[in-house]
């Protein structure tokens, strides 16, 4: 018999072929404004993903796994985050 | 009272039995919601942790569904859990216990069984705990209340093994079982301790801070689904054999055991056997000393382990019987007869080249009692079957 997990049930450690983009699902992204951001992290708890990263200035989502649900833009508190159609800005 | 070898002996209904059973195994999190006839389960544990006998944290869920949910983020983190319920409160809690099997969580459930609604029935009843024999549990049937208690402590042991890690249910009649007094041997916590090691030795995956794990992860494409299913049949059928390993381990370090996936009663030597799952089996095994007593050839297999179904041992079993007569507490609609009767049926070819009559007997209904006369005249009609008389496949034994 042939497997591909190691695992005895669906548990993974997120390494290929198992670590799935999820961010190719999206049809928005968010875009954090740099001077409006407050760095309070409301994003970063709130991701359903936990794909929220700080970055030196601001917090941003990884778009990799990022599925663009927009929860992000809706608590943040500063209005700092705003949704970008992905079809706009290609 | 404490007897000469130590051991506490005292009278105990079937939940308190299950509870006593739970705190030898010192679980990490208890979440139980009531619902008759499982309530005093959750009684006695919250009463075990209040009285500092049981290092454990009781959660008071909301719900049958989220007792359940959150043992499953216990168990994913490597945690030793309990729950219990009953009927309705296991239709209720569906959707989290199928996630439970097929995530391999060796959560341990007691289900007091009662019948399902419609009709209404807060009684006794095999119906809840036989509905859901698909679901990728192992379900133990007990017998007794000594039983309860210590299939509770066996099942730990089978469900965190490495080879199975699968979640197991300890079923056992409502009302009967689990109001019903009866003495109980409460087995030393250090043989429990020999037997059953510390959940920190267990040898499983374990999400925690250390070990970022995905689980419940995504299995597209379909090989995945099916490598994971494959795997779960696997451990199934695993089970079957560790099941007797951990009932001989058991009986090597508390000096009683329980024959493992079935117990035979005199079976050796029986033209025709008796097949019953739980609590009709000690009025059973009564009726069969009469009738040994009075020249009737009759022996008796208790089906301990109804998922995986024992089908190895109960082919060998079956084999050169004249016939066999299964008392079933319980009904599939689609055959008209009872899971047991059904499940046995299906190993009819391979029980060649001399296959048994097989006849199948409802009793005990919406908590009516199986009686030694009820007992009586099934082993009375199986004998008729064995020697020649006319062949009835079901007779549901309170409407005749």
């Amino acid at each position: 018999m042939r497997f591909r997990s190691d695992f005895e049930s669906p548990w993974a450690i997120p390494e290929p072929p198992l670590d799935v983009k999820t961010g190719e699902w999206r049809f928005q992204r968010p875009v954090t404004k740099v001077s409006k951001c407050r760095q309070c992290g409301w994003c970063y708890v709130f991701c359903p993903l936990g794909c929220i990263e700080l970055g030196s200035t601001h917090f941003f989502a990884d778009l990799a796994y990022c599925k663009g649900c927009g929860l992000c833009a809706k608590i943040c508190p500063a209005n700092a985050i705003m949704l970008m159609r992905e079809k706009d800005d290609k | 009272m404490i007897d000469d070898t130590g051991r506490d002996v005292r009278v105990l209904d079937g939940n308190v039995a299950a509870a006593h059973g739970v705190r030898l195994c010192r679980p990490d999190i208890i979440s139980c919601f009531p619902i008759t006839p499982q309530s005093p389960l959750g009684e006695a544990l919250s009463g075990f942790v209040a009285d500092g006998l049981l290092d454990a944290d009781i959660v008071e869920p909301e719900g049958e569904n989220s007792a359940l949910s959150l043992l499953i983020g216990a168990s994913v983190a490597g945690g030793r859990t309990f729950t219990s319920t009953s009927s309705q409160g296991l239709s209720f809690m569906y959707d989290a216990y199928l996630f439970t099997a097929g995530n391999r969580l060796p959560v341990v459930m007691a289900i007091a069984m009662r019948e399902q609604v419609a009709p209404h029935g807060v009684v006794a009843g095999q119906q809840d705990a036989v509905l859901v024999k698909d679901a990728g549990w192992i379900q133990f049937y007990a017998e007794s209340c000594q039983e309860i208690m210590d299939a509770t402590i066996m099942a730990y042991r089978l469900a965190e093994d490495p080879d199975i890690l699968l979640p197991v249910n300890i079923c056992y009649e409502g009302f009967y079982l689990s109001y019903q007094s009866q003495r109980v041997e409460i087995p030393l916590q250090k043989d429990v301790d020999r037997f059953l090691e510390p959940v920190k030795n267990v040898q499983r995956p374990r999400m925690c801070i250390e070990t970022p794990m995905t689980f419940s992860s995504y299995t597209f494409p379909g090989e995945l689904y099916t490598e994971y299913r494959y795997k779960h049949c696997a451990a199934f059928h695993r089970a079957k054999e560790m099941c007797d390993q951990i009932d001989a381990e058991f009986s090597r370090i508390f000096g009683y055991g329980y024959g493992g996936q079935i117990e035979e009663y005199k079976t050796d030597d029986a033209d025709i056997l008796i097949v019953t799952m739980g609590a009709a089996t000690g009025t059973a095994k009564g009726v069969i000393d009469r009738q040994r007593d009075a020249g009737v050839n009759v022996g008796l297999v208790k089906i301990r382990m109804f998922r995986p179904f024992p089908s190895e041992k109960l082919v060998r079993i079956l084999r050169g019987r004249k016939a066999v007569g299964v008392i079933d507490r319980n009904v599939l609609y689609t055959a008209g007869c009872g899971h047991g009767y059904y499940e046995i049926k299906a190993l009819i070819s391979d029980s060649n080249p001399s296959p048994p009559l097989l006849v199948n007997f409802i009793a005990g209904l919406g908590g009516a009692d199986i009686t030694p006369n009820h007992v009586n005249r099934v082993i009375e009609e199986t004998y008729a079957v064995s020697v020649g008389s006319d062949y009835k496949p079901v007779t549901w034994i309170s409407l005749e």
